[in-house]
C-alpha cells in the first residue's frame, strides 16, 4: 500500500467499493415508539468499505436508522422495529442472533464523547477484555496501542495512557471512544454526529480518520452538516419524516440530485 | 388587650394598607401599571410590611422585657429580711407573688378588702377560686402582688399604644413615599430575602445552641470524672446513687457502649447493605417502569415505619423466633435444646435495624446508580457488553463514591438509633463479642441515665451529656465525610 501514492490507494479504494458486496441491507424497515411511528418501510443498503452519510432535518429519523443496525434500539422502552436487517447474511433481528454478538461486529460512536471514569488504557481494554480477545497481557498492550494508532491518538497519549480518560479534551475523547470501537475489531462502525460537539480543528481530525477507516470498515455516519457528509462519504442517504427520500453517490447527490427534497434541503431551503 | 387580639389588630391594617397602597399607586398613573416602576401589588406590600413587621418586632422586644423589667422592680421592692435570703429562696417568693397576683384580679374588689389583711383567709379566697398557694401569703406579698398587678397593666396598656401607633404611622409613612418612580419591589424583595435569612439563621442557631449546651453540660461531667477515664474505661457501671449517699462512685467506661454501638450497626449494615444495594440494581437497571412505580414507594413505605414498632416487632417476633430456631438447631445436633441465641441479642437487633435501613440504601443508592448518565451505558452497550457487564465494569465504578457516601449516612443512622436496640439488644453494658448475647449500644444508655427521677448535677445524669457529644461527633464525621465523597462524585459529571 506504502508503494501507491494517495490518490491511487483512493482509487483502488473506490473501485473496490463500486464492485462492492453489500455489507448490511436494511428491507421495509420500520420503527414504532409506542404508537408514533418514526420510520417508514426504509430499504437502504450499506456497502462494503464505503462510509454512507445518513442526512436530513432533525427528527427525520436518521439516527433512529443508524441505531437499528445494532439494535441499540433494543434499549429504548417501547421501541419496535419491523422489517428485515442482514449483516452480510445474518439476519440481526432473528431470535438465534446474539445481540452481544451483533454489537462487537457493529461498532458504535456516539453525538457526545463517552468515555468511561476509567484510565485511557481501560477504556480501549475494556471491549477486548469482555469479549475474552487477549490471551495476555502483552496481547492487550499491543491491542491498545494498535487500536489508539488507528484513531491517531497513540502520539498524544502514549505517555499518559494511566491515567482518566475524562481528563482529555472533547476531540481527544471522541478519538478515544473511536478507538474503542475499533479495539472490538468490529466490521462495521456506526457513528451518530460524531463530530457535533466537537471545534472545527477536532472535527478535521476525526474526519480525516474516518477516511483512514474506510481501508478496514465499513463506516455510517449520521451528520448534521452537509460539507461534512460532502468531505467523508462515499454514498449519502437523505432522509425526511421518517422516509428515505434518496440515497445515491455523494458527489452525484451534492450537484444533480433526483429528488426535489433533497436539493431543497442540499440549497438550505428547508430542515 | 390581649395579645392575639393585637396581633388580629395588626393584621387588619396590614390588609388595609395592602389595599390602600396599590390603589394609591394606581391612582398615582392614573390607571396605566405599565408606568409604574413595580406591579401595584408591590406597592400595597410594600405599605403591609411597614404596618406589621415594625409593630411586631415592638411587640416582642415588649412581650420578653416587660415581665423581666417588672420581675426585678418587684424583687427590689422586698423587705431587707426577704432580700437576705437565698436566690432560690427569693425565687420561690416571686413565684407565690405571681400567684396571688393571678388569684386577685379573678376576686371582686370587696373580696380583696376583706382579705388583703389576713393572709390566711386570702388563701382560702384563693383556692376557692381555684389558685392554690405553697403556703401562706406574708403582708408584703400582698402589696407586691397589687404592685405587680398594677404594673402589668401599665405595661398592656402602653405596649398596645406603641405596637399599634408604630402599626399605623409604619403604614402612614410607607403610603407616603409611594411614587410611580418608587422601587416598591426591590424593597418588598429585600424584606423578603431578610426573613429567608432569619428562616436559615435559626436552624443554624438552633444547632449552635445544642451544641453548645451539650459541650457545658458534658464539660461539669468531666471536671467530675476525668475525660480519660471516660473515653478509655472498659467497665460501664454508674451505680445509682441514691440521693445524699456520696461515696458511691460509679465507673463511666465508654468503650462497651461504643463497641456495642459499633457491633450492632455493623451487624445491622451486614443485613442492609447487600439487600439494599440489590435491589437499588434491580429496580433502577432491571424493573420496568411498571414494577418501578409500584415496588419503589412500597419500598419506601419500610421507612415510614416508627422505629419503635421494628422494636416491639423485634422483642415479640423476631427474637423469640430466633432463640427457638437455636435451642431447636442445638437440640438436632447435641440433643442438647437449650438456645445459644438470646432473645434480646445484638443478632436480634442487627438484623431488625438491618430491615429499617433496607430502603434508605436502596433508595439513595438508586438515585445514585440513576444518575449514571445513559451516554455511559450506551457505549458499553454499544460496544457489545451484555447488561450485566455494563452494570459491574461500567455503572458501578461510576456510582461507587456517591454509593459509599449513601452507605456511610445509612451508618450513621444505625449509630443513633435507639428504639430498636433498647428492645431488641437490651441494656446490658457488656464487653463482649458474641453476636448470640445482649449488647447495648450508647444511645440506650443516654435513655437509660436520664430517665426516672434525678437531680441534674450527679455525674450519673451528666454522663449522658457525654455521651450525646460522643455520639454527635461520631454521627457528624460520618455525615460531614459522606457529604464530602457524594460532591466529589457530583463534580465528575458537571
Amino acid at each position: 500500500m506504502n508503494m501507491m501514492s494517495e490518490s491511487a490507494v483512493e482509487k483502488a479504494l473506490d473501485q473496490k467499493m463500486s464492485d462492492a458486496s453489500h455489507k448490511m441491507i436494511g428491507k421495509d424497515v420500520s420503527v414504532y415508539y409506542g404508537e408514533k411511528r418514526a420510520l417508514f418501510d426504509v430499504n437502504l443498503n450499506v456497502r462494503e468499505n464505503t462510509v454512507t452519510a445518513l442526512i436530513g432535518p432533525s427528527g427525520c429519523g436518521k439516527s433512529t436508522f443508524l441505531r437499528c443496525l445494532n439494535r441499540m434500539n433494543d434499549t429504548i422502552e417501547n421501541c419496535r422495529v419491523t422489517g428485515k436487517i442482514t449483516l452480510d447474511t445474518d439476519d440481526i433481528y432473528d431470535q438465534n442472533i446474539d445481540v452481544v454478538e451483533l454489537r462487537a461486529r457493529v461498532g458504535m460512536v456516539f453525538q457526545k464523547p463517552n468515555p468511561f471514569p476509567k484510565t485511557i488504557y481501560e477504556n480501549i481494554s475494556y471491549g477486548p477484555r469482555i469479549h475474552g480477545l487477549s490471551k495476555s497481557k502483552a496481547d492487550m498492550d499491543q491491542i491498545v496501542e494498535a487500536s489508539l494508532q488507528r484513531a491517531g491518538l497513540w502520539t498524544e497519549v502514549k505517555d499518559r495512557l494511566h491515567e482518566s480518560g475524562t481528563g482529555l479534551s472533547g476531540g481527544q475523547q471522541q478519538r478515544l471512544c473511536i478507538a474503542r470501537a475499533i479495539a472490538v475489531s468490529p466490521e462495521v462502525i456506526l457513528m451518530d454526529e460524531p463530530c457535533s460537539a466537537l471545534d472545527p480543528i477536532a472535527t478535521a481530525k476525526v474526519e480525516e480518520l474516518i477516511h483512514e477507516l474506510r481501508a478496514n470498515y465499513t463506516i455510517v455516519i449520521v451528520t448534521h452538516s452537509m460539507q461534512q457528509a460532502a468531505r467523508v462519504s462515499q454514498r449519502t442517504a437523505m432522509f425526511h419524516l421518517g422516509q428515505l427520500v434518496e440515497e445515491n453517490d455523494t458527489d452525484k447527490m451534492f450537484t444533480n440530485p433526483d429528488d426535489q427534497r433533497t436539493q431543497d434541503y442540499i440549497m438550505g431551503r428547508f430542515g | 388587650m390581649n395579645t392575639s387580639l393585637i396581633l388580629l389588630i395588626l393584621a387588619i391594617i396590614g390588609i388595609a394598607g395592602y389595599v390602600a397602597g396599590a390603589r394609591h399607586a394606581m391612582a398615582l398613573v392614573g390607571g396605566v401599571s405599565s408606568k409604574l416602576h413595580s406591579r401595584p401589588g408591590y406597592y400595597g406590600s410594600f405599605v403591609a410590611v411597614w404596618a406589621i413587621v415594625p409593630a411586631v418586632v415592638i411587640l416582642f422586644v415588649w412581650l420578653v422585657a416587660s415581665p423581666i423589667y417588672i420581675s426585678s422592680s418587684v424583687r427590689g421592692a422586698f423587705p431587707e429580711d426577704v432580700k437576705a435570703q437565698s436566690q432560690a429562696e427569693q425565687g420561690l417568693s416571686y413565684g407565690m407573688i405571681t400567684s396571688i397576683a393571678r388569684g386577685m384580679n379573678a376576686l371582686t374588689r370587696d373580696e380583696i378588702a376583706r382579705v388583703e389583711n389576713n393572709p390566711i383567709e386570702l388563701r382560702t379566697a384563693l383556692g376557692a377560686k381555684g389558685v392554690p398557694l405553697a403556703g401562706d401569703p406574708k403582708p408584703y406579698m400582698v402589696k407586691a402582688a397589687a404592685d405587680l398587678n398594677t404594673m402589668t397593666f401599665v405595661s398592656r396598656m402602653l405596649m398596645t399604644i406603641v405596637v399599634l401607633a408604630a402599626s399605623v404611622g409604619g403604614a402612614f409613612s410607607a403610603y407616603r413615599q409611594i411614587a410611580p418612580r418608587f422601587r416598591a419591589r426591590n424593597r418588598v424583595e429585600k424584606v423578603i430575602l431578610g426573613s429567608l435569612v432569619v428562616a436559615s439563621s435559626i436552624a443554624i442557631l438552633t444547632t449552635v445552641g445544642i451544641v453548645a449546651s451539650m459541650l457545658t453540660e458534658a464539660a461539669h461531667f468531666f471536671a467530675a470524672i476525668p475525660a480519660w477515664e471516660f473515653f478509655f474505661g472498659t467497665v460501664w457501671d454508674p451505680r445509682f446513687a441514691a440521693a445524699g449517699s456520696g461515696g458511691s462512685e460509679g465507673q463511666f467506661g465508654l468503650i462497651p457502649l461504643l463497641l456495642g454501638t459499633l457491633y450492632i450497626g455493623f451487624v445491622a449494615m451486614l443485613f442492609a447493605v447487600p439487600i439494599g444495594l440489590f435491589s437499588a440494581i434491580y429496580m433502577s437497571e432491571y424493573a420496568s417502569p411498571k414494577v418501578r412505580s409500584v415496588a419503589k414507594p412500597l419500598l419506601e413505605v419500610l421507612a415510614g415505619i416508627p422505629t419503635i414498632v421494628y422494636g416491639f416487632f423485634a422483642l415479640t417476633t423476631v427474637g423469640p423466633f430466633l432463640r427457638d430456631l437455636s435451642s431447636q438447631l442445638n437440640g438436632l445436633v447435641t440433643g442438647d435444646y437449650s438456645n445459644f441465641i438470646q432473645a434480646q441479642s445484638v443478632l436480634t437487633a442487627g438484623f431488625v435495624m438491618g430491615i429499617m435501613l433496607i430502603p434508605y440504601v436502596s433508595s439513595l443508592s438508586d438515585d445514585i446508580i440513576t444518575a449514571v448518565p445513559r451516554a455511559l451505558r450506551d457505549g458499553s452497550l454499544g460496544l457489545g457488553a451484555t447488561r450485566s457487564e455494563t452494570i459491574k465494569k461500567v455503572v458501578l465504578p461510576a456510582a461507587l463514591p456517591g454509593i459509599v457516601g449513601a452507605l456511610l449516612m445509612t451508618a450513621s443512622r444505625a449509630v443513633g438509633e435507639t428504639m430498636i436496640v433498647v428492645l431488641a439488644a437490651g441494656v446490658a453494658a457488656r464487653l463482649q463479642i458474641n453476636p448470640f448475647e445482649p449488647m447495648t449500644t450508647v444511645t440506650v444508655k443516654i435513655v437509660n441515665q436520664l430517665t426516672g427521677d434525678l437531680e441534674f448535677t450527679s455525674p450519673q445524669t451528666l454522663v449522658a451529656f457525654a455521651l450525646g457529644i460522643t455520639l454527635f461527633a461520631i454521627t457528624l464525621c460520618l455525615n460531614i465525610y459522606a457529604l464530602y465523597i457524594v460532591r466529589k462524585y457530583r463534580e465528575q459529571y458537571e
